[in-house]
């Protein structure tokens, strides 16, 4: 985790995913290469070969450019939004911005994944029908899922900048 | 509250001078549209602003001070600078300074009421003007109707702000006028001589295509289309149904009505580089059609196949006819139901074999219809295979017919097996006493009917998998014209030339920073999703998709009704 302060409203914490790790990319590629080989002896077509390279190129590719996600961040602007970016392993950068006026509130929330029991951090949605409901969930830090201390830190950055437009709403 | 400004980086090098824009109270936030230079007449000034104000109808008005000081900083400028917030009354009057070349500016704002001694935390947010003028935001709210609900959300204001104020950008620095401005647009108004030629062309080219598409209707109108055979045959073809759907876009496109918002526009350029691509396609088809005599060797080869098809179809009835798959039939009914077949198989030959001669020059003259477009092409091939295996449609419904008597009669005597009957006044099954003779010839239809089933729902089986092998083909060359229909290709070269007219959002990025000093943003546009731009600009088509679930699909099936898996919009029921 890491976070960086710009100024009194506005903060900046990055998380960083667990890094593409170079033996279980070998080892896929190996085992691919290893049936397209097995694949040519059997029907003595050399297609199969060339095939197999091209598609093992192309999944790597898809692969780091839609599925591996690199860092994700977050930055609070008090009183403009939250912005959520994912960058991936390719260099792309995903953005979404949420305005502070759709803003609820951002909670720690748990959910039962598998065997175990993760938590996780989530924007909440206004209603703009229901001032007191809440319309949607935004997730974060998805694919890196940081542990409860690391999102302990975030949530208490988070909620100290909500608190500063609560209270420039009931002084305004 | 934190005051927000958002400043167009094209001022950034702009000479001192009063800044202009709309100021948002509710969210305490000012958007600088553009820079007056001095030497300027404060009641001229405002005359021009409320002459913007009425054309635009958003309220623009003087919001502050710009220095831009290249020499070492003046005192007297700044004080000038001060009495001018006396001049043009605006609460907070904000004062910008930029020293030379120097990235950290320097923000305050006067308040003339509220107590000075509270910081106020101001945050400077810079923007491409010209960008977010063009840009749209997605969803598009309505601006005319929904004042309000654009006013909520910041980004809507800001965004229906710059694209409103499009009459400010028309003055640029070489103009004669009494005030000098700086915005994106002040080097000058730039414009394309070929967007131009185009505009000037497209009236006249309008006029000339309604005047087509109005005698066009008018001849497909006429009484003697309209006899019984000649409009069933009209709505059976798919071809016409496209024809139609294009003559309609033709008339959308040819209207001279201008698009009243953004959406209109849109579907316009739509269709029409729709259109376009569509007839490029299909005259590259038909050059390659008529190269080297292709027609030709389409129609010899098209009789061979009808015979050939003619042929599998013989075979399999001669299969059927004898022990197929080791089942036992009834030989009388089978030698009936097959010889029938073979019959109609006969006449279809002779037919076909009648109009071979005039094969070619037909084909021929369909193959220029491609011209029209890929999509009318493709109908047409949709067509010719319908005619073509219109005998296997016939066996279909012969086969049908007969096994859907023959399960109802089955159930009916089933229930009177069993005492009962169906009460059709109160659409259920009630308890009947039947007299013995009743009874006894129930009994013998059933047994008759019963031992019949399996040849009957043998041939059934057999003619509905070669109907629904024929329904899939044809429903894969429609899908393939709906996809050519309904993509819109202009929105995809937009968002792929010039992302931002299409935005789905923004994204700020954090500019270097200095203790002190305002934070600074960059505010820059996050354009749409491919997948979101298809969904938003599809185009309607008239084709709707087979509404029938699996499930009833199969119970028609079973019990022998007849299925018409693509229903068009607009046709009755049966």
């Amino acid at each position: 985790l890491r976070c960086r302060q710009h100024s009194a409203s506005c903060r900046e914490l990055a998380v960083r995913a667990p890094r593409l790790r170079l033996r279980a990319l070998s080892a896929a590629t190996s085992a691919a290469w290893l049936a397209a080989y097995g694949l040519f002896l059997l029907c003595e077509n050399s297609m199969v070969l060339s095939a197999a390279i091209f598609i093992t190129l192309i999944g790597l590719i898809v692969y780091l450019h839609f599925v591996k996600v690199d860092q994700e961040s977050l930055l609070i602007i008090g009183s403009l939004g939250i912005q959520v970016t994912s960058c991936y392993a390719s260099g792309k950068e995903s953005t979404t911005f949420i305005e502070m006026s759709q803003v609820k509130d951002v909670v720690i929330n748990e959910a039962i994944h598998m065997q175990k029991v993760i938590y996780y951090l989530c924007i909440l949605i206004r209603d703009p029908q229901d001032p007191q409901g809440v319309s949607e969930v935004v997730p974060l830090f998805q694919s890196s899922k940081p542990r409860l201390d690391c999102l302990m830190e975030v949530y208490k950055s988070c909620q100290e900048i909500l608190e500063q437009r609560e209270t420039a709403l009931q002084s305004s | 509250m934190v005051l927000k400004v958002f400043f167009p980086t094209c001022c950034s090098s702009a000479e001192s001078g009063i800044l202009i824009g709309r100021w948002i109270s509710e969210q305490n936030s000012a958007i600088i549209l553009a820079v007056v230079h001095f030497p300027f007449i404060p009641v001229q000034v405002k005359q021009y602003l409320s002459q913007v104000q009425q054309v635009t109808k958003i309220k623009v008005s003087v919001l502050g001070s710009w220095s831009n000081s290249k020499q070492e900083k003046e005192e007297s400028l700044n004080k000038f600078l001060e009495d001018l917030g006396t001049i043009f009354a605006h609460e907070p009057w904000i004062q910008i300074s930029k020293e030379r070349d120097s990235k950290f500016w320097t923000c305050s704002t006067l308040r003339k009421e509220s107590d000075s001694s509270k910081e106020e935390e101001i945050i400077l947010v810079y923007y491409d003007q010209r960008k977010v003028m063009l840009s749209q935001l997605h969803p598009p709210v309505d601006t005319s109707t929904d004042h309000k609900a654009v006013d909520a959300s910041k980004l809507a204001a800001m965004f229906d702000t710059v694209a409103s104020s499009k009459i400010l950008f028309m003055t640029d620095r070489y103009d004669d006028g009494p005030i000098k401005l700086t915005h994106w647009q002040s080097d000058g108004v730039e414009a394309s001589i070929i967007v131009e030629l185009l505009k000037q062309a497209s009236v006249p080219a309008c006029l000339l295509l309604t005047f087509l598409l109005s005698l066009t209707s008018v001849v497909c109108k006429s009484r003697m289309l309209k006899f019984w055979p000649l409009s069933f045959l009209w709505s059976k073809l798919s071809t016409c149904e496209q024809l139609g759907h294009r003559l309609q876009h033709l008339r959308i496109i040819s209207s001279s009505k201008k698009a009243q918002n953004q959406v209109q526009l849109m579907r316009k350029a739509n269709i029409f580089v729709s259109l376009l691509i569509d007839v490029a396609l299909g005259i590259l088809l038909m050059s390659w059609l008529y190269r080297k005599n292709r027609i030709g060797h389409l129609a010899d080869t098209l009789i061979p196949v009808a015979d050939r098809v003619a042929e599998e179809l013989q075979d399999l009835l001669q299969w059927l006819m004898g022990a197929p798959a080791g089942l036992k039939m009834n030989r009388a009914l089978d030698q009936v139901l097959g010889r029938f077949f073979l019959y109609h198989i006969h006449l279809w030959i002779s037919y076909i074999h009648l109009m071979s001669p005039f094969i070619e020059m037909i084909l021929w003259y369909v193959g220029l219809s491609a011209c029209l477009g890929l999509t009318v092409a493709l109908c047409i091939l949709s067509d010719i295979i319908a005619l073509l295996t219109f005998h296997i449609y016939c066996f279909y419904v012969y086969g049908a017919r007969l096994y859907c008597l023959k399960i109802y009669g089955l159930s009916s005597l089933w229930r009177l097996f069993r005492g009962k009957k169906w009460n059709v006044l109160r659409q259920r099954v009630d308890s009947c006493s039947y007299d013995l003779d009743q009874l006894f010839i129930g009994t013998l239809l059933f047994t008759i009917l019963l031992f019949l089933l399996p040849t009957t729902a043998l041939y059934y089986l057999v003619f509905t998998l070669l109907r629904l092998l024929v329904v899939v083909v044809q429903g894969l060359i429609h899908l393939l014209v709906d996809l050519i229909d309904s993509l819109p290709l202009y929105a995809i070269i937009l968002r792929l030339c010039r992302s931002y007219r299409l935005a789905a959002g923004v994204k700020f990025r954090v500019l270097e920073q200095k203790h002190g000093k305002p934070l600074r943003l960059l505010m820059q546009i996050n354009p749409l999703s491919y997948g979101s731009v298809v969904q938003t600009y599809r185009l309607p088509t008239y084709s709707c998709y087979p509404k029938d679930s699996w499930t009833s699909l199969c119970r028609k099936l079973f019990f022998g009704e007849l299925i018409y898996p693509w229903k068009h919009k607009g046709e009755k029921q049966d």
